[in-house]
C-alpha cells in the first residue's frame, strides 16, 4: 500500500477525467493482495484503491478528525478546486477556515466514494486482473461497502475515532451507516436531507435514468471505454430526471415559470422552447463530462439498496441501540425527494433508541439541493451543534 | 423525594417563568430529563450544569430549537401532541412540561404520555381560576389578558385553559397521583403548603404538580 500526489496532467475535459479514474490529483490510498475489501455482494476486492482530499490539520490526541460524505454525483472534493470541472469545492459554504466544520480547527477528510469515478475504485478504473476498465465486471457495491472503504482509509492514516461524520442526501446514508456500523468510533454525526431507507419513488426516478442510460447505443452493454465512446445522451437524460427531484415546484415556478428561451413566441416543434427545457439540457450536458455513465449505474444502486432498519430485524431503532453518538439531523421544507418525514422516522427511531438527538426542519424553497446552498439557518445550526460537540470533547 | 424546599437558584429566569426555578429544584441529581417545550433550553442547561442532568428536549419554535442546539442541548423540533408517541415506556426518570399543557390539542393524552414515558413527571400550569382572571372575566365580561397570559383570545396559542381544581380533577380521572404540589403567586413565591384548594386556585397564579402513575 502506497499514498501519494499523483502530478496534474496536463489534459482538460473528458480525458482529464478518465485521466482522473486511475490517478486521482487528489491523495489516494492504494489497499493490496493484504488489505482485501469484503463486499456486501459476497465478493472480496483487491487490489482496491481511495481517493481522498484532507483539509487542516490532525491535532496531536488524533480528536479532532471529521469526515465529511459526498452525495451521489458529488467527489473528494469538497472544498477545493475539482480538476475536472474547475469548479469550487462542492460544500465550501460548509467546510473551510471559520465555516461551520472549521478547517482552523479540525482535520477534514473527503473520500471519493467506492463505485465513483473520480480516483476511488470503480467502473471506469482498471481492472488489474484484465488491464482493461472494469465496467460491470465490477461487483454491485453497497452503501455500507462504501463506508468500509472509509474505515479502511481512517485506518491507513492511524486516526482511532471521527469527532464528526457529516454529509447530505447519499452522504446522510454513509453517515447513517457509520453511526450504526461503528458507534465507538463515531463522537457525532450529522445526516443531513436524508432518509435510512431509499423510498419508492426515488427508486423509480433513479430507474428511470439508468435505463435511459441503458438504452443508448453507446453504452454498449457496459464497455463504451473500450470503444472510446459514451453514452451521453442515455446520461443526460439520466441526469436531467433526477435533477427534477431536487428541486422544488415553487423553485421551478419562480426560477423559471412558463417563460421562453432566446424566443418571443412558441416555435411549434421540439427545440428547447422553454427555459426550463433549456436549464435541463444544459444540466444533462454539462454533467456527461465530469461524470461516468457506469459509475451512475453503480452510485445510484448503491442508494436504491440502503435499508438501515431491513439490516436490523425491520425496527431502525436497533440500528442504533445503545449509541453515544450525539445526532444533529436536519430537512427542509420543500425537499421532496427526502422528505422531512423520513428524517422524523430517522429521529424517532434515535428518541427510541434512546439517543442524544437534535432536529431541525429548515425553511427553504429550493427543495433537496438546499443542503448544498446558502442556508443561513442550516449553518447556524450546524455550528452550534458542531461547537457544543467540541466543548464537550475538549477541543 | 424530591427536595421541595430549596429556594431558587437560577440566575437568569425571566419574571414571567418563575416556574423554571421552582421546577429546578425538583430535579433529582443525574436524572434522565425531557424537558417537553423546552424553549431556548435556559431550564435543561441549567439542570446539566446544576445537577448534571442527561437532558433532551422537545420545542415548536425553530428559534428555540437553534438556540438550544447551540447550547450543546439534544433538542427536537417537533410538538408534544405528536412526538411523545415515539419514545418508549419508562425512557426518562423525569419529564417536564412547563407551562405548556394549555396549548396542546389534547391535554388529557398528553399528560397520559408524560406518565407513560417518564417515571414522574412535573407539569406547571397557569391558573385559569386566578382572582385577578376571575375577576376581569366577571366584572368587565372580557376574556382575560394578564402581565402572564398576554394574549387576547383570537390569537392566543392557549387553547385549553384549566383552573387548579380542574388539573387536580383530570389527574384523578388518568389514574395518576400527586406526589407533591404547590401554587406560586405572581412573584413566583410558594404559598403557604397549609392552605386550602379553594385558596390556591383563587390566589396562585400558577400550579405546580409532581405526578405519578398510581401504582396497584
Amino acid at each position: 500500500m502506497d499514498d501519494t500526489t499523483a502530478p496534474t496532467p496536463p489534459e482538460t475535459g473528458e480525458a482529464q477525467r478518465l485521466h482522473q479514474a486511475d490517478a486521482p490529483s487528489s491523495r489516494v490510498a492504494r489497499f493490496g493482495d493484504d488489505r482485501p475489501l469484503v463486499l456486501d455482494a459476497g465478493i472480496t476486492l483487491s487490489p482496491w484503491q481511495i481517493a481522498y482530499e484532507t483539509y487542516g490539520e490532525l491535532n496531536a490526541t488524533k480528536s479532532n478528525a471529521v469526515l465529511v460524505c459526498h452525495a451521489l454525483t458529488g467527489d473528494q472534493y469538497v472544498a477545493s478546486t475539482n480538476p475536472v470541472t474547475g469548479k469550487p469545492g462542492w460544500w465550501d459554504l460548509v467546510v473551510g477556515p471559520g465555516l461551520p466544520i472549521d478547517t482552523d480547527r479540525f482535520f477534514v477528510i473527503c473520500a471519493n466514494v467506492l463505485g465513483g469515478c473520480m480516483g476511488t475504485t470503480g467502473p471506469a478504473s482498471t481492472n488489474p486482473a484484465t488491464g482493461r476498465v472494469w465496467g460491470l465486471d465490477l461487483p454491485v457495491v453497497t452503501i455500507a461497502d462504501m463506508v468500509r472503504a472509509q474505515v479502511a482509509l481512517i485506518d491507513h492514516l492511524g486516526i482511532p475515532d471521527l469527532f464528526l461524520v457529516a454529509g447530505g442526501s447519499m452522504g446522510g446514508m454513509q453517515v447513517l451507516q457509520w453511526a450504526s456500523a461503528w458507534p465507538d468510533r463515531v463522537f457525532a454525526a450529522a445526516p443531513i436531507a436524508t432518509a435510512a431507507s431509499h423510498s419508492a419513488q426515488n427508486i423509480a426516478f433513479y430507474e428511470v435514468g439508468r435505463q435511459a442510460v441503458m438504452a443508448d447505443p453507446d453504452w454498449r452493454e457496459g464497455r463504451y471505454l473500450d470503444a472510446g465512446v459514451q453514452p451521453r445522451k442515455g446520461l443526460a437524460v439520466a441526469r436531467m430526471a433526477a435533477h427534477i427531484t431536487y428541486m422544488s415546484e415553487v423553485s421551478l415556478h419562480s426560477k423559471f415559470g412558463r417563460r421562453l428561451q432566446n424566443r418571443e413566441a412558441l416555435g411549434y416543434g421540439f427545440d428547447g422552447d422553454f427555459q426550463i427545457e433549456s436549464y435541463l439540457r444544459h444540466q444533462g450536458s454539462t454533467f456527461v463530462d465530469r461524470f461516468d455513465a457506469n459509475s451512475y449505474l453503480y452510485v445510484s444502486r448503491a442508494m436504491d439498496y440502503f435499508d438501515l432498519a431491513a439490516d436490523h430485524g425491520g425496527v431502525l431503532a436497533e440500528a442504533f441501540r445503545g449509541t453515544k453518538t450525539r445526532f444533529c439531523v436536519m430537512s427542509f421544507t420543500t425537499d421532496w425527494a427526502f422528505p422531512t418525514r423520513d428524517s422524523r422516522t430517522i429521529v424517532h427511531a434515535l428518541a427510541a433508541a434512546g439517543a442524544k438527538v437534535s432536529f431541525a426542519e429548515i425553511e427553504s424553497d429550493r427543495g433537496h439541493d438546499a443542503f448544498l446552498l446558502d442556508e443561513p439557518e442550516m449553518h447556524a445550526i450546524l455550528t452550534g451543534f458542531i461547537d457544543a460537540a467540541a466543548r464537550a470533547r475538549g477541543i | 423525594m424530591f427536595d421541595t424546599t430549596g429556594g431558587s437558584r437560577i440566575p437568569t429566569v425571566p419574571a414571567s417563568r418563575v416556574d423554571l426555578a421552582v421546577v429546578g429544584d425538583l430535579v433529582p441529581e443525574g436524572a434522565r430529563v425531557l424537558d417537553v417545550g423546552c424553549g431556548d433550553g435556559a431550564l435543561l442547561e441549567w439542570l446539566e450544569a446544576a445537577k448534571h442532568i442527561d437532558g433532551h428536549g422537545i420545542e415548536l419554535s425553530q428559534a428555540g430549537v437553534n438556540a438550544s442546539v447551540a447550547r450543546g442541548l439534544s433538542v427536537i423540533q417537533g410538538d408534544a401532541d405528536a412526538d411523545l408517541r415515539t419514545y418508549p415506556d419508562g425512557g426518562f426518570d423525569l419529564v417536564i412540561l412547563s407551562q405548556t399543557l394549555q396549548a396542546t390539542n389534547r391535554p388529557r393524552h398528553v399528560l397520559e404520555e408524560l406518565l407513560r414515558i417518564g417515571r414522574r413527571a412535573i407539569v406547571s400550569i397557569p391558573n385559569f381560576g386566578h382572582w385577578r382572571i376571575r375577576s376581569q372575566f366577571f366584572l368587565w365580561g372580557r376574556m382575560p389578558v394578564t402581565e402572564d397570559l398576554p394574549y387576547s383570545w383570537y390569537d392566543t396559542p392557549n387553547i385549553h385553559f384549566c383552573t387548579i381544581r380542574d388539573f387536580v380533577e383530570l389527574v384523578k380521572e388518568i389514574d395518576a397521583e400527586i406526589v407533591a404540589s404547590f401554587a406560586l403567586d405572581a412573584r413566583g413565591r410558594k404559598l403557604s403548603f397549609k392552605a386550602p384548594w379553594w385558596f390556591w386556585n383563587l390566589f396562585g397564579e400558577q400550579g405546580v404538580f409532581v405526578l405519578e402513575k398510581r401504582r396497584r
